[in-house]
């Protein structure tokens, strides 16, 4: 008998999902952002969250939605322009953000998939991304010591799965998806289309299906475009 | 004085044949639009492609598939997608030949600061930090002065750094110029109709000028 990881929906996905928690989301901007599991944490209304995420989404979309309800406590991302509530929040002090370069980002991702508890890098290097962090020399290059997230929940978005959590994406919504479905302690999918076992081609598969805990078909996905911009 | 078109088209001189380049958001952006013929280049979008192409027509267009703008774009023929963990791994990895940027501040050792105005302006240094700390060549696209009319080529960034010693040449409006490795901006070309002494007044860290200046050529 197959591994069978599929739940009914948002809402059972994100069932045990706790105030306080660390939550990694995926996507980049709003391309490849779990949108079912997005608006069913703003239903529930669980608050004091930190979110893990390369973004915080636009003032009425994404994550901008559970700003908008104080649901965050605190925000690890490395670009946050886009959103005014964010920006609000982060001025006056009701939000505590933690603004890292992209690559680290993916990097502590991928060591907490890989099982590796840091990574060198150099990006940050004699700026204020350093402060504080152990700096090693490598072939004359300085590299910073940065640590492995540890999450309780990732929550991402594929184009397509099946039910034993095996993950297909699209486009350029591949982005920190993958990563971070292998980085959670417990990772929730939802994709766009659920398949049964054998309908998807091995030699595709971005994500196997082992880091996947929970996986369900998304619906009314709205996929909405931050800057639409056209061919002259 | 050059618009921000010209000062695209002369950083597009700068591109190697057979090279991978990444641009910036703004006039780094608009260096795509004047590569020669001749030239094959393929771009990076460090959100995980290699083979940018154009902005899409109506049709084409893709929620899943913009560049680190987050524009909607295309990809060419060729194209390849991946993701951010590969994608900062191969600019880490130096696979990357070129990188072109914007700045606020360039110091006259080649340190950026870019991401960053203290109690202004939030938005987060994005892959910027990155791709200054791995690139093997930076070129930054900028204007001389800032708003103030105050230079942004200094002996020191006075804004929080975005990487160190790592950008190897500067095109304004005004000038093509070189930061040398032992430190200084070297005056390489002025640009049309503009005098060595109106850049030196634009530049406040150490300017080397040697001999004749020339002209900047557009083909």
């Amino acid at each position: 008998m197959m591994i069978n990881k599929e739940v009914k929906n948002a809402e059972e996905a994100i069932v045990d999902i706790k105030d306080g928690q660390t939550i990694m989301l995926g996507g980049f901007g709003l391309c490849g952002i779990p949108e079912n599991c997005i608006a069913a944490l703003v239903k529930k209304g669980v608050t004091n969250l930190t979110c893990i995420s390369n973004n915080a989404g636009v003032d009425d979309f994404g994550i901008g939605l559970m700003l908008q309800q104080r649901q965050v406590k605190k925000m690890i991302a490395s670009y946050v322009g886009e959103n005014a509530e964010f920006e609000r929040q982060l001025l006056s002090g009701e939000l505590d953000v933690e603004l890292i370069p992209q690559g680290t980002l993916a990097f502590r991702c991928m060591a907490a998939g890989y099982g590796m508890p840091a990574i060198f890098t150099p990006a940050g290097i004699g700026t204020e991304v350093a402060i504080g962090k152990e700096v090693r020399n490598f072939n004359g290059k300085d590299y910073l010591l940065e640590t492995a997230f540890n999450a309780d929940f990732a929550i991402v978005k594929a184009w397509k799965g099946d039910i034993t959590g095996n993950l297909i994406f699209k486009g350029t919504s591949r982005n920190f998806n993958t990563m971070m479905a292998m980085a959670g302690k417990i990772t929730i999918a939802e994709v766009e289309e659920l398949v049964e076992p054998g309908e998807l081609d091995p030699n595709q598969i971005h994500v196997p299906g082992v880091y996947i805990h929970r996986i369900f078909q998304g619906s009314n996905y709205e996929k909405r475009i931050e800057k639409k911009t056209i061919s002259k | 004085m050059l618009d921000k078109e010209a000062i695209a088209k002369r950083i597009a001189k700068e591109i190697q044949h057979n090279s991978y380049v990444n641009l910036g958001i703004g006039i780094p952006t608009l260096v795509a639009n004047y590569i020669p013929k001749n030239i094959a280049v393929c771009f990076q979008s460090e959100n995980g492609l290699l083979g940018m192409g154009p902005f899409p027509t109506e049709a084409e267009v893709d929620a899943d598939l913009i560049n680190a703008g987050k524009q909607t774009i295309t990809m060419l023929p060729g194209a390849s997608l991946f993701d951010s963990a590969m994608s900062f791994g191969m600019i880490h990895a130096q696979k990357i030949d070129l990188t072109i940027l914007g700045a606020m501040e360039v110091s006259e050792n080649g340190d950026i600061a870019n991401w960053k105005i203290p109690g202004k302006m939030v938005k987060g240094m994005g892959g910027a930090m990155d791709l200054v700390a791995s690139a093997k060549n930076i070129i930054v696209a900028m204007q001389h002065v800032n708003k103030d009319g105050e230079s942004k080529l200094l002996p020191n960034c006075t804004l929080p750094l975005t990487g160190i010693r790592c950008v190897k040449k500067i095109v304004t409006e005004l000038a093509v110029l070189a930061v040398l490795p032992e430190g200084g901006f070297k005056l390489l070309e002025r640009a049309p109709g503009v005098s060595v002494d109106t850049i030196k007044k634009a530049t406040l860290g150490k300017l080397i000028i040697e001999g004749e200046i020339p002209e900047m050529a557009f083909d």
